[in-house]
């Protein structure tokens, strides 16, 4: 499986922000689309850095009145890993875990085309196993009940 | 208005599509608790089960067991079929918003992706796809021929379907005149001069798609000699490290099985299957009357992207294959429906978790949804559709909550079956498929195969007594 599959369910909408704007206003995105970290990209919408709620929390930490007025890109990290739509699941998987990403933008051709998040791994994950286990417990069944039914 | 669901007023909801996935939402629809529905599934072909009939390999019939499951939820008193009935020719999505609070559409993944390279469109180079639904007998591709004259053949890809090919290609027809596999079909491949048939993988043995039985199938057959090159088979730095770290036990037994293939001597069976790895193909050459003379690869090497995965780079190292028939199996795709927003990018119904989305707003559109393979993109096994469904049955419930649903002027059965026999007279029910499927499985019984298909609308018609020109009464 692979990252385009998980992408092709959640729509064509990307939350992003720009650098030069306000944390505030990156919390706004966060609370009304209900989500846990925005992509920074430049006008050309290459991804450039990305902010997570963690990232705000450890700035509120330090600096309590001052963290809403700052522009994102004080806050945001830089190096951030990207997927294309081309990566296997389980190598994402891997990586996100032991990485400890939560979230990954997917580019192709250095142009952002979506993000997916450690929930959305974990689902497909879920999902490729149940169906899997859903399609061999049919097929024992489906053993067992042959020489049943020769019998009778 | 009441909020449709009652006995007085059934939620009344359309399937397009009647493969696996449009069963698997069907069956949790009616086992919402308290919900009275009325499902009525259309399909394209007179006959369901979507790919399971057309696309699961004719040698593979336990996989096709799971059709007992379906003929369950076909049973209820509240589901009906329509098949020959296509959305576009016969329906339109408004008629279906007249007749239904809501519409799913389960079309699968139609077509398959092209490799895009020089000469793919040469005679005698074909879609895996197309050569698949053929010798399943699906009647749009029953005419379809296969110059199987030519002794070398090279199938693009390790996926299921390319190694189901590369089997039925391999086969004696002692082997596939046991199985279902359509009478068109068998005959042909009786006469089949294919001697060398070729698997060809762009990266490694660690990432080809195929699962470990079915690479074992591969080393059983009953006249083909399997060959792996030792060199292909070798396990690079990359791949080495990539399953060890995720301790990756399956993925070793199949490289080691693959490995164990390259040590085989032949045993000097009559045909020869050749598994190929780190090759793509750039170009196929014409023989120099428009058909394939040949297939020029380049050597590929592996290397890792951000993530972690390998992928395939070319080294400019080139090499020809001589064959003359060529299938691509680099992966399907789906085709939009007349009126139903699409998202081109990735070959699916414009969706988020199986709302389908406007395309102008990317909002969800009132009432419409999708599952299965025209959602996600053709992933997973079969079982796979099942939680995919139920997620999409999910969204479904709680928009009907929120008294988000379509609005039908007419929702009533009859009325929706009074206009399909208007449209479609010669439409196939759930009835009419179990009397064919009598005769088809009481014909396998008399030839000792697991069935005989009806590939042709017309012979369905004459097995039900009815006739081709003439409406049902």
């Amino acid at each position: 499986m692979t990252v385009a599959s998980l992408l092709a369910r959640k729509g064509v909408k990307v939350i992003t922000i720009e650098p030069d704007q306000q944390i505030r206003q990156a919390l706004a995105l966060l609370a009304d689309h209900n989500i846990g970290a925005v992509v920074v990209v430049d006008p050309g919408a290459r991804p450039i850095g990305i902010l997570s709620e963690r990232d705000i929390v450890r700035a509120a930490v330090r600096d309590e009145r001052g963290v809403f007025d700052r522009p994102v890109s004080a806050l945001m990290t830089r190096n951030v890993i990207v997927g294309v739509p081309q990566d296997d699941l389980t190598s994402v998987a891997y990586t996100m875990t032991d990485k400890r990403i939560r979230h990954l933008p997917v580019v192709e051709q250095g142009r952002l085309v979506g993000i997916i998040s450690i929930g959305d791994v974990v689902k497909a994950q879920r999902d490729q196993y149940q169906g899997e286990v859903d399609t061999l417990q049919f097929q024992l069944i489906a053993e067992q009940d042959k020489p049943a039914a020769r019998a009778g | 208005m009441t909020r449709p669901g009652s006995e007085g007023a059934p939620l009344r909801v359309a399937i397009i599509g009647a493969g696996p996935t449009g069963y698997y939402a069907a069956d949790q629809l009616f086992r919402q608790p308290g919900l009275v529905v009325e499902i009525d599934m259309y399909d394209r072909v007179p006959t369901p089960y979507g790919l399971v009939r057309a696309g699961v390999a004719p040698d593979h019939q336990k996989i096709k067991s799971v059709t007992a499951s379906f003929d369950k939820v076909a049973a209820h008193p509240r589901f009906r079929f329509f098949g020959a009935v296509e959305l576009g020719r016969h329906l339109t999505v408004d008629d279906l918003r007249a007749h239904y609070h809501m519409l799913l559409y389960t079309t699968g993944a139609q077509t398959d992706r092209r490799m895009g390279i020089p000469g793919e469109d040469l005679k005698n180079s074909h879609a895996a796809t197309e050569f698949v639904a053929w010798y399943n007998g699906h009647p749009d591709y029953r005419h379809l021929t296969f110059d199987l004259s030519h002794e070398r053949a090279a199938i693009v890809g390790v996926g299921n379907v390319a190694v189901d090919v590369a089997r039925i290609l391999s086969r004696t027809p002692d082997e596939l005149a046991t199985t279902d596999i359509a009478d068109h079909a068998l005959e042909a491949l009786r006469a089949s001069r294919v001697r060398e048939v070729y698997l060809l993988g762009r990266r490694g043995p660690a990432q080809a798609a195929f699962t470990n039985p079915e690479v074992k199938e591969l080393g059983e057959l009953a006249d083909a000699d399997v060959v792996a090159i030792p060199e292909e088979v070798e396990l690079d730095e990359l791949s080495r490290a990539a399953m060890q770290r995720a301790g990756d036990r399956a993925t070793q037994k199949k490289v080691d099985l693959l490995q164990a293939y390259a040590r085989r001597v032949p045993t000097g069976k009559r045909r020869r299957l050749i598994l190929r790895f780190l090759v793509s193909p750039v170009e196929l050459l014409d023989d120099g009357a428009g058909a394939v003379g040949g297939m020029r690869l380049v050597r590929n090497k592996l290397y890792a992207t951000d993530t972690g995965t390998l992928q395939p780079k070319p080294t400019g190292e080139f090499e020809d294959l001589p064959v003359g028939l060529v299938f691509r199996s680099v992966g399907y795709r789906g085709v939009a429906l007349p009126g139903v927003p699409f998202n081109d990018k990735w070959g699916v119904i414009l969706n988020e978790k199986g709302r389908v989305l406007d395309a102008e707003r990317k909002q969800p559109l009132v009432g419409e949804y999708t599952a299965g393979w025209i959602k996600r993109g053709p992933t997973g096994v079969i079982g796979t559709n099942k939680p995919d469904a139920a997620e999409t049955v999910t969204c479904m419930m709680e928009d009907l909550a929120a008294d988000r649903y379509l609005r039908p002027g007419a929702p009533s059965s009859e009325a929706a079956e009074r206009l399909i026999r208007r449209r479609q007279p010669q439409c196939f029910s759930y009835q009419d498929w179990l009397k064919l499927n009598d005769v088809e499985l009481r014909r396998g019984k008399e030839t000792g195969r697991p069935r005989v298909k009806f590939t042709r609308t017309e012979d369905m018609l004459a097995a039900l007594g009815r006739h081709p020109g003439r409406p049902r009464e």
